[in-house]
């Protein structure tokens, strides 16, 4: 009996503290989404209703149409903001650097790991050094660089450099790297080539953490602001996020719009966080491992 | 003749041509446009002069930006963003990271509602918090209710706006720091807690003489990538309060920005811009410096 009184003394001890530590910080936790409930409960406000108070947290009357007017859906809209293009705009951008990425750095990984030429660590060091380099110092030339060649009002501002990252290669030599050299060998033998082992060996292998790079690059290019800020000037060529502060100078009382509208720039990047939450924590997580 | 090749000069070539791609990319986006940054950070170029049409002054940009009361005061405000935000996120989230792991049901949703503000897109966040600190929003209706009668108009009050701003990117950098932290804590060796826990040590000893040593290397890397990233702060200032009101937000990206896109003066941008990258340069080398002494395993 006293041994039982005795057990359950100490599960209880150590249960008191989880259940206020989950209350304490589930509160914290709470008021960490707080601002994103208060944009989807605008968003689906009438005008006034955003301003009212004390805060209608549930609005009294649902009004879906803002994201009809944002996406300018069934002509109720006062004016087409063109989003839907800036979506797509987006999505493309994102898309095409996502796929350049992982194989520039696929290829460059598996290289700087495993193939042994002249200079490689050397060329490794110096390239791992350019990560230094804060972007800003190289947006003015760049921006002289694109209008020599012509390449202003062209999305190619973004995908030219967006080809490479240099964090990609890191991750993927680091990936590479742990691979047995065995593996390599024995296709070798088999007269296989560097190219052939790459394609048909390395790839299939490393197929998760090129899902994990592909999270993160797609993430970078969707939140992505300053350059696209400097390099593209016309609406047309609109990324979510420029098109999004044209948005609100346009539009600037109709808040229960803009929140629409900040909504609807989140859903992508909570897709892919919901549907590659592993790999893209993974991702994030081994670029910060120490090398 | 007939040339032939090296074993080791094939191997050689087939290793350059993987790596080809990434070396243009660099030379092209990074070397080449760097080298150009530092000529021009010598001219007194305005860019609606025309390119080539500058000319040299040496480094009186670099002299003049000292007595330019916008630069200092964008290079303060920078200085007080990074030194607040940077502990501040570090701490919260290591704190966080420890007590959700060893104490908390529900895990994985608390982990995901820290961590969803940081890869949420810069403009519809910063958006949102606008509407958060106005005079209606939850900001102002929380601090009303806790009896201050006029709160401030947060962005709009030189007072406040920086601390505006930095309340809100403590909000969306402490789910990645904490991320990183909780991957960390999983890899702790369990045998040298058990063996405190036969001592008799308790929870607060264990974190402060094991749980901090051990993730120190962690520390030190979320350290440096979030100086580096509070350095280059700029979306949030533009969208919020383009640098205003006053000086009072102005930072260093803001400035060099506002210098060369919208004044055109593409020489002095320059030259802002190397004491940006001097800056970072000096303090990534200092803190790796500093590594060694701090950093206990």
């Amino acid at each position: 009996m006293k041994i039982m009184k005795n057990c359950r003394k100490e599960v209880i001890q150590k249960l008191i503290p989880r259940i206020l530590f989950t209350i304490l910080i589930g509160a914290a936790a709470i008021s960490m989404v707080t601002p994103f409930l208060w944009m989807l409960s605008a968003s689906m406000k009438l005008p006034l209703d955003v301003m009212k108070l004390p805060i209608e947290w549930i609005p009294d009357y649902f009004y879906p149409d803002n994201y009809k007017k944002v996406w300018n859906i069934g002509g109720i809209a006062a004016r087409d903001y063109h989003f839907a293009l800036a979506y797509y705009n987006s999505i493309k951008i994102a898309v095409i650097n996502l796929a350049g990425s992982v194989l520039t750095s696929t290829l460059a990984g598996y290289a700087f790991a495993k193939i042994k030429f002249r200079g490689s660590n050397v060329l490794f060091l110096l390239y791992l050094a350019t990560m230094m380099i804060p972007s800003q110092i190289t947006l003015i030339p760049k921006f002289v660089m694109f209008n020599k060649m012509g390449l202003t009002g062209t999305h190619l501002t973004l995908i030219l450099p967006g080809l490479i990252t240099i964090t990609g290669t890191f991750l993927m030599r680091q990936y590479f790297m742990q691979i047995p050299d065995e593996l390599r060998e024995s296709a070798r033998v088999d007269g296989a080539n560097e190219y052939m082992i790459w394609a048909r060996i390395m790839v299939p292998i490393a197929k998760p953490s090129m899902a994990s790079l592909a999270m993160v690059v797609f993430l970078w290019n969707w939140n992505s602001y300053l350059e696209p800020l400097v390099f593209l000037s016309d609406w047309r060529l609109y990324t979510i996020p420029i098109a999004l502060t044209n948005f609100i100078e346009e539009s600037v009382t109709e808040y229960n719009l803009v929140m629409a509208a900040a909504a609807s720039a989140l859903i992508p990047a909570f897709l892919v966080f919901l549907f590659g939450q592993k790999f893209l924590v993974k991702g994030l997580v081994s670029g910060a491992v120490k090398g | 003749m007939k040339w032939k090749l090296s074993k080791q000069m094939k191997t050689d070539l087939v290793g350059y041509s993987f790596i080809l791609p990434n070396i243009l990319g660099v030379l092209l986006f990074t070397l080449f446009p760097m080298l150009f940054s530092l000529i021009i950070s010598f001219t007194d170029w305005d860019y609606t002069q025309g390119f080539g049409n500058w000319n040299v002054v040496g480094v009186e940009n670099f002299i003049r930006m000292w007595s330019d009361e916008w630069f200092t005061s964008s290079l303060i405000n920078t200085l007080i963003f990074a030194v607040t935000v940077v502990p501040l996120t570090v701490f919260f989230a290591l704190v966080l990271a420890v007590i959700i792991d060893k104490y908390c049901f529900a895990k994985l949703p608390i982990r995901l509602a820290f961590f969803m503000p940081y890869i949420s897109n810069v403009v519809a966040v910063a958006i949102v918090w606008v509407m958060m600190y106005s005079p209606w929003g939850p900001v102002t209706q929380l601090v009303q209710a806790f009896g201050v009668e006029n709160p401030p108009q947060w962005l709009g009050d030189p007072k406040w706006a920086l601390a505006a701003i930095i309340l809100m990117t403590i909000w969306s950098g402490v789910g990645y720091a904490n991320m990183i932290y909780t991957s960390a804590i999983q890899g702790l060796p369990r045998d040298v807690y058990e063996a405190a826990d036969i001592d008799g040590a308790n929870e607060i000893t264990k974190f402060f003489k094991l749980t901090v040593p051990f993730l120190s290397p962690t520390t030190f890397f979320l350290i440096i990538t979030t100086f580096v990233t509070s350095f280059q702060v700029f979306a949030p200032i533009q969208i919020m309060t383009r640098g205003g009101p006053g000086t009072s937000t102005n930072v260093l990206v803001y400035y060099i920005y506002t210098s060369a896109f919208t004044f055109y003066k593409m020489g002095y941008a320059s030259s802002m811009a190397w004491i940006l990258f001097i800056i970072l340069f000096v303090i990534t080398i200092i803190q790796w410096r500093g590594q060694k002494k701090w950093v206990s395993y």
